[in-house]
């Protein structure tokens, strides 16, 4: 027995491992299941799946590749926080910093680039998903949380776009938000939204309606630039968080990866 | 040597002003539209490897090529324009995959043969076998990331000035397809109506969806019209536009060829007409025996002041619009889609057709208003309801 595997066997036997992993090296079928079965993370899949299922041919990974970016996105995200103020004093002037003096300055592309490649990854496993029929019974509520996910993958983008507040990002911003003054009965040139008075004051106006509500302003300002930081680092991560949840765990209740019935 | 130089460079200025005029708005969707349908139609011919590979090749050297003209590698190289690059051959490469996928299995099926996915009580431990391809994934997903973010830096334009408006002002990529509708439709439309439903619609399509074949497996056949609308929504009215949107509009949004230079100064003739135009002034001045009404938009009340003038003057617009959602989806349940609405029932095709007829309605204003002007169908501007 050689030194390597004689202290490897220390460690093993040792009462901190077996407090880590409850089961012994992965080798033969029972212990495989329990590598599966006893880790919190691994446990999102089924012990067994369809060798059909899993061949790349069939779900380009296109989903799991977009839960990695998601992970990617909220790694570099985290760490950029800690070099972004999200005023309108410092909130380009950080971003700048963070180009010219922070070592390893690639989070910010990795952050940027992540993010493109998400929006595509998630068109590409919604086309996927269609193209299988894998919308079908037993699986209609499972694509509604999906399509909620990539509404909210698009959004978290939008929202991230603001943040380097460049000439790219405001206009960009505007354009977007812009539409929300059109919405019907809720935008103040929207359809309808004229019908909405008491007496000669009108409740739909530049300072009340839905644009007003995104952007806390009636152009792209100070205030629009909090809210969209609070909304791209907090809440529609955790939205994200939650449903991808829910997500995974319909994927298993509902029959694990489709396949031929 | 220099006469032949001189030669070449007109053939390709020649060939380059060519492609420029066919990515006009009218005819490059019209063409994608086409070819998008030829595709389908010969799904199984076109997807053998050897047949794809040799188109991919032959639109890489195009593309690429392409980068050699000035004007077009300063649209494809602004650092946000370079996932759309991404964005159209992943997704082609991805169609063309699913359409192969399925083309096997058709013919597969045809001569009896197992599906590509059958012998689904094969299992396999996931532990081994799929958490390794998940690592491989990863690791590879994480090389291209890291590799991307070394060659290419993240664009920083200069610090956001709310008085200097640049000229184009575009929305984030995976938005200009809706941005290049408002060149058709209101804001109410392109940016509030429009996406709604695309959310609304697919998530009622599984509920739609009535038929239960192709469950779990790449086919075309045994799902042709819900893939062919599906394919038609995603790669013309949201990849396509979104290349329109971001390659081929410039100042004051524009049309631009890819090989053309953006000038801000060109001015654009815009003398779109309304239904109502057309009903009161041209038809009545054209065919006066046919149209014996004097030319000129009504500006009276009817039936003793019940009707206002606006609804009088948009009574065409409103037959129009009315016949389109409501009477055609009627005719349409007694004949072409006969079989859908029995397998449906009432609720299910309302839904069906409100969300079909939006979608149709897009390319049909689209296509009316390159060969007519048609600004509205319906535009009763007094209260922004304009369609």
């Amino acid at each position: 027995m050689s030194v390597i595997s004689r202290v490897g066997d220390y460690f093993r036997n040792s009462q901190v491992w077996g407090s880590i992993f409850r089961h012994g090296i992965p080798r033969d079928r029972r212990t495989r299941a329990m590598a599966v079965l006893s880790n919190v993370f691994l446990h999102l899949h089924p012990v067994a799946v369809r060798k059909s299922g899993i061949r790349l041919s069939f779900t380009w990974c296109m989903g799991g590749l977009t839960f990695f970016l998601f992970l990617a996105e909220t790694v570099t995200g985290v760490l950029l926080m800690f070099y972004y103020r999200p005023t309108v004093e410092y909130a380009y002037v950080d971003i700048q910093g963070l180009r010219a003096h922070v070592t390893l300055g690639l989070l910010r592309e990795i952050h940027r680039w992540g993010a493109h490649a998400m929006v595509i990854s998630i068109w590409l496993h919604m086309l996927r998903v269609f193209l299988t029929g894998s919308y079908k019974p037993p699986r209609e509520f499972n694509w509604g949380i999906g399509v909620i996910l990539l509404v909210l993958t698009l959004l978290l983008s939008f929202t991230g776009y603001l943040l380097p507040w460049d000439q790219l990002a405001i206009w960009a911003i505007t354009v977007g938000s812009n539409m929300a003054r059109a919405t019907p009965f809720l935008g103040h040139e929207g359809p309808g939204a004229a019908l909405l008075t008491i007496g000669d004051v009108a409740l739909v106006h530049a300072g009340s309606d839905a644009r007003f509500g995104l952007l806390a302003g009636t152009y792209v300002g100070p205030n629009a630039l909090l809210r969209f930081y609070v909304l791209h680092c907090v809440f529609i991560p955790v939205v994200v968080s939650v449903l991808i949840a829910v997500h995974f765990w319909r994927i298993r209740k509902d029959g694990g990866i489709s396949g031929p019935l | 040597m220099l006469l032949l130089a001189v030669r070449e460079t007109t053939t390709l200025d020649r060939l380059k002003h060519v492609v420029n005029s066919l990515c006009a708005p009218e005819y490059f969707v019209s063409l994608t539209v086409v070819l998008f349908a030829v595709a389908l139609l010969w799904y199984r011919r076109w997807t053998k490897p050897a047949i794809a590979g040799t188109i991919l090749l032959l639109f890489s050297i195009a593309y690429f090529g392409s980068a050699a003209d000035p004007n077009f590698v300063k649209i494809i190289t602004k650092p946000d324009n370079v996932p759309i690059t991404m964005m159209i051959f992943l997704v082609g490469f991805f169609t063309w995959l699913a359409l192969r996928l399925g083309a096997v299995n058709d013919e597969r099926r045809e001569k009896g043969e197992p599906l590509l996915e059958a012998g689904s009580d094969d299992k396999v431990l996931v532990w081994p076998d799929l958490v390794y391809t998940e690592l491989i994934c990863l690791v590879l997903c994480t090389v291209v990331l890291v590799v991307w973010a070394i060659v290419l830096k993240a664009p920083l334009e200069p610090r956001a000035n709310p008085s200097a408006i640049p000229n184009p002002s575009k929305a984030p990529w995976y938005f200009l397809g809706l941005q290049e509708l408002l060149v058709y439709f209101d804001p109410w439309i392109a940016g509030v109506l429009l996406p709604g439903l695309i959310i609304f619609g697919l998530m009622a399509l599984p509920y739609i969806d009535k038929n239960p074949r192709g469950n779990g497996y790449y086919t075309f056949k045994e799902r042709p019209f819900v893939i062919t609308v599906y394919l038609f929504g995603f790669l013309i009215m949201w990849c396509v536009l979104i290349v329109v949107g971001t390659f081929l509009r410039g100042p004051n949004w524009n049309f631009f060829g890819p090989f053309e230079y953006w000038d801000p100064h060109r001015p654009v003739a815009l003398l779109n007409i309304n239904v109502s135009d057309v009903f009161w002034i041209t038809l009545p001045s054209r065919y006066p025996k046919l149209c014996p009404w004097s030319p000129g938009l009504p500006t009276q009340a009817a039936l003793g002041g019940i009707v206002p003038a606006y609804i009088v003057r948009e009574a065409p617009g409103i037959a129009l619009i009315g016949a389109y959602f409501l009477a055609l989806p009627v005719l349409l349940a007694k004949t072409a889609f006969q079989k859908l609405y029995a397998q449906m029932g009432l609720a299910r095709y309302v839904v069906f057709w409100l969300l079909l007829s939006w979608m149709f309605l897009v390319p049909i204003k689209m296509v009316l208003r390159w060969l007519f002007n048609l600004k509205y169908f319906l535009a009763i501007t007094e209260w922004f309801f304009n369609i």
